[in-house]
């Protein structure tokens, strides 16, 4: 097979072992982790082969056209940056996949489990490897979609619930945004691919619509990635299980949006907005989150919040615009995800094999579970940036992009010391404190994981150790072509583990030496964060919630003022628009039909038919109870049909007559149920206004039907369809080619909105039942006590 | 329903027209008929069944949910829209096959497959919904 056709099922691979998944799962338990992990395995070894080719500076497109007279595109794009993100998706999904096995084992929705994080794996994928503007933002609602099923699994608890939900507004939101930057750049530019926008860079930042396609791209980067003020929902997303929150923050969701930044960077980035608002938001971000994350005791909030100041880091690097901050924030992406994926993954055996995960409750740990000691001690080295791992060389180069010594540079080279200082305090609190001072009692007596859950984080601490010892060979196949996507032109990180003397070398001993002095210092660093966080009470969080909750008072408050529930009423106000429209337009127009014309030589069965349509109608108004008015009505509607019989349109009138007999049926049920008195008892005054309403509609359509008889017919349609029906699609009945061939997409939609009815009314009749049901359950008690 | 007529003759008015909705389907293509059609009278015939012998009956009789029908129909709808990728044609394009059986061609295509899926997801529904509506009107 060639490498388009393999490329695209590696795009489709993981949504298909999301269907198996659960079946393997029933069969083979927490066995089929191994199997189910060959699915992102072959996927990163079918984009390792692209490797050597990308070094050399090469672009591979490639897919079809989807919607052609629209100009887009399903293709995709893989340059240093996408094969990097893809790498680590399907590279370190390979190793969630395994992890989870053994993480919830035994658990009854372990299937589904797979299947949800294999379709987040395959969204994730399909964005940053996607070409156009929609297929991207397709992924990207994908992925929240995909993320807000994982961050709720666990269900049955409210917490969880509200995070996935939190998630999703905010994500969801934030896409929407994009889609508008999107629609925008496409308008402006004319282009609908990442491709080819590269080569519009100028013109579009000239562009009167330049700030408008900034903001909105930015709103949709900032709530992905969790930016100030849009990090809320990231903490609150550690309601998911420990393998979902490992993914999501090393390689996938949250990455997403530094992905997009990155991806615009070279077309949108270097002005004046994008190099203030990305550093500005960024490194806010960065202080609040190692701020906050100092404040928690439990690992994967801690964790949570690192990710946090992380991906502030990230951002303000890819916004700096000085030499060598794109390479750090290239080199900080790929470290970040090594190491956070491993933390979090120990995070996730230590709550597994004692039941706890608050620093205050774990301790001595060493002799019980060496070899998790040692991971993450691993990743703790690479997260507190000291050699000789690969977060080293991400810290050096970015203190060797922030030492230039003009003013913005020293203001934000201090700000991100602190930042690292505290996310090395953290680091090692999270790696040392469980496992060394005295041994504490835990819920469960802990011994070292299985291999299915030791095997991720040890590979990726490993990683984190070989990248960097290896830095020659990951810097031309990984760092440098990365660092040049990223700019729009060639760039060449050089940098290795051999420390080079100056101003770098000297901020990263100061972080380390102000990082340790924080990490003995952390319980009061803890107080005064708690303290300080007492004091401004209220934050994004809280908001949310006060959002969410104002939005559901004023959906109600408005709906009660325009639906006040009284069904009649609906139905007048709709029919008289309906007649005010069929009536008062024409007549505005001066266009209201000349009297109706008969031909004088109507057939007698013709007239025969009609008469009989003309008594259903009179039976329906007079008939004594509404069950004999039903059955009229049904008199009337297969007159009709027999007209339309009569004039040859045989589908039409066969059609007519199963919707006249079924809706008769429907109609007579719902009356009974609805136990109406049997007759009609309203007073003259309503009924005389119903029935100018119903007169008045009646004209309105008899108008409307001589109007649209008198012109003229068009027969270009019906030559086209006798013409081409046979020839093209293969079938003598018109009706039926039009529905099942010429228009299928439109049909197909039609079946969907019929089964979606059919979904709703089942739900509205089964609802009505249960409330029945219940109130019969509260009334029975009162009912014993009178017998 | 009490009638002891209706009741007799409604299994056997409920297969005939079960029957009849099916060939009304299968010659939707070149004569009257359809998915659509053909669907709806399936319904009515299970219309007339769940009125002689109760909504139980029926549900017992059709086997499957009544939404998991309509769901497979979904299902085969868009499947038949999708094989289109695999011979490279834009979606919802007809492909036809032309297999001989004893002597006879018989003409296939994927609309057959998709205005099955009409008829499925039409006997699903609207059944559903009558069913569900008759179940409450008999308590």
């Amino acid at each position: 097979m060639d490498v388009a056709a393999l490329t695209f099922l590696a795009l489709g691979l993981p949504f298909v072992a999301a269907l198996v998944a659960p079946v393997l799962t029933r069969f083979l338990g927490q066995n089929a982790a191994w199997l189910l992990a060959l699915a992102p395995a072959a996927i990163f070894v079918h984009f390792l082969r692209f490797l050597p080719e990308i070094a050399q500076g090469e672009i591979v497109t490639g897919g079809y056209a989807w919607i052609p007279s629209f100009n887009v595109s399903f293709s995709w794009l893989i340059d240093g940056l996408s094969l990097t993100f893809i790498l680590l998706i399907s590279g370190i999904g390979a190793l969630i996949v395994l992890y989870s096995g053994g993480y919830l084992k035994g658990h009854p929705q372990q299937g589904r489990f797979f299947s949800f994080i294999l379709m987040f794996m395959g969204s994730m994928q399909g964005l940053v490897v996607s070409d156009s503007f929609l297929m991207l933002f397709v992924f990207w609602e994908l992925t929240s979609i995909t993320s807000f099923l994982l961050i709720g699994f666990d269900h049955g608890r409210e917490a969880a619930r509200r995070a996935a939900l939190q998630a999703l507004v905010v994500t969801g939101g934030g896409g929407l945004l994009l889609l508008a930057g999107l629609l925008i750049l496409w308008n402006v530019s004319g282009i609908t691919q990442f491709s080819l926008l590269l080569s519009f860079g100028a013109d579009l930042k000239e562009s009167p619509f330049y700030l408008a396609i900034l903001l909105l791209v930015l709103g949709g980067a900032f709530t992905k990635s969790a930016q100030f003020p849009f990090h809320f929902w990231l903490p609150n997303a550690m309601e998911a299980p420990t393998p979902v929150s490992a993914y999501l923050h090393s390689a996938t969701m949250v990455k997403a949006g530094v992905y997009l930044l990155m991806r615009l960077n070279p077309v949108l980035g270097g002005t004046p907005e994008w190099q203030i608002l990305l550093p500005l938001f960024g490194v806010t971000t960065l202080i609040a989150g190692a701020a906050l994350a100092v404040r928690q005791t439990d690992l994967k909030l801690m964790l949570a919040y690192t990710t946090m100041s992380s991906l502030g880091l990230l951002v303000m690097l890819t916004g700096f615009g000085a030499p060598h901050a794109i390479e750090a924030a290239a080199l900080y992406l790929v470290a970040h995800a090594l190491f956070k994926g491993a933390l979090f993954m120990v995070a996730g055996i230590i709550d597994h094999e004692t039941g706890s995960r608050d620093l205050t409750e774990v301790g001595g740990l060493r002799s019980a579970m060496p070899l998790t000691f040692l991971i993450a001690l691993a990743a703790a080295l690479s997260m507190g940036g000291l050699p000789p791992f690969f977060g080293f060389l991400a810290k050096e180069e970015i203190y060797y992009a922030l030492s230039s010594f003009d003013r913005r540079s020293i203001v934000f080279a201090s700000l991100a010391i602190v930042g690292n200082a505290l996310m090395f305090a953290v680091a090692f609190a999270i790696a040392l404190k469980p496992f060394l001072g005295p041994k504490q009692s835990t819920p469960k007596s802990p011994h070292e994981a299985p291999v299915l859950l030791w095997l991720g984080p040890a590979i990726l601490a490993v990683k984190g150790l070989s990248v960097a010892l290896m830095s020659g060979m990951a810097h031309r196949l990984i760092s440098s072509p990365m660092a040049s996507a990223i700019a729009g032109e060639p760039r060449t990180v050089t940098i290795s583990l051999v420390p080079h003397v100056g101003a770098p070398l000297l901020l990263s001993a100061v972080t380390v030496l102000v990082g340790v002095v924080f990490y003995f210092n952390l319980a009061r660093l803890r107080g005064l964060m708690t303290a300080i966080l007492a004091d401004i009470g209220w934050g994004p969080d809280r908001g949310f919630d006060q959002f969410i909750g104002g939005l559901v008072r004023f959906a109600v408050a408005l709906t009660r003022r325009l639906q006040a529930g009284r069904f009649e009423i609906y139905m007048t106000v709709t029919f008289m628009l309906v007649a005010v429209v069929l009536l008062a337009v024409p007549a505005y127009y001066g266009e209201l039909p000349r009297a109706p014309f008969f031909a004088a030589d109507v057939p007698a069965h013709e007239l025969a038919i009609m008469a009989i349509a003309v008594a259903g109608l009179f039976a329906v108004a007079l008939a004594a109870d509404r069950l004999t008015a039903i059955v009229s009505l049904g008199i009337q509607g297969f007159a009709v049909a027999v007209i339309f019989l009569l004039y040859g349109a045989p589908d039409l009138s066969f059609t007519q007559f199963m919707i006249e007999t079924l809706s008769v049926v429907v109609l007579a049920l719902v009356m009974t149920r609805l136990r109406l008195s049997p007759s009609d008892h309203r007073p003259l005054r309503q009924r005389v206004p119903d029935l100018a309403v119903a007169l008045a509609c009646g004209l309105g359509f008899g108008f409307l039907l001589l109007a649209a008889t008198g012109v003229p017919f068009d027969a270009t349609l019906t030559e086209f369809f006798n013409d081409h029906s046979k020839s093209i699609a293969h079938g003598a009945n018109v009706v039926n080619v039009i529905i099942v061939d010429f228009r299928g997409t439109d049909t197909l939609g039609e079946i969907a909105v019929v089964m979606i009815t059919g979904l709703a009314i089942l739900s509205l009749v089964r609802l009505r039942a249960g409330s029945l049901k219940r109130g019969a359950e509260m009334q029975q008690p009162a009912a014993e006590e009178r017998a | 329903m009490k009638s002891v007529i209706f009741r007799t003759v409604a299994p056997f008015l409920t297969s005939l027209m079960m029957l009849f909705s099916i060939f009304v389907l299968l010659r939707g293509h070149n004569e009257p008929g359809g998915g659509f059609i053909g669907g709806l009278i399936a319904v009515s015939a299970l219309a007339i069944y769940g009125i002689a012998h109760g909504v139980e009956t029926v549900r017992h009789a059709i086997y499957f949910h009544p939404m998991v029908i309509a769901g497979t129909g979904l299902f085969f709808a868009t499947v038949a829209g999708l094989i289109s990728i695999f011979v490279r044609v834009p979606f919802m394009t007809g492909l036809w096959v032309y297999p001989s059986f004893i002597g006879v061609e018989i003409p296939l295509s994927t609309l057959m497959l998709f205005d099955t899926g009409v008829y499925l997801v039409v006997v699903g529904a609207i059944s559903s919904i009558a069913l569900s509506l008759e179940e409450r009107g008999g308590e």
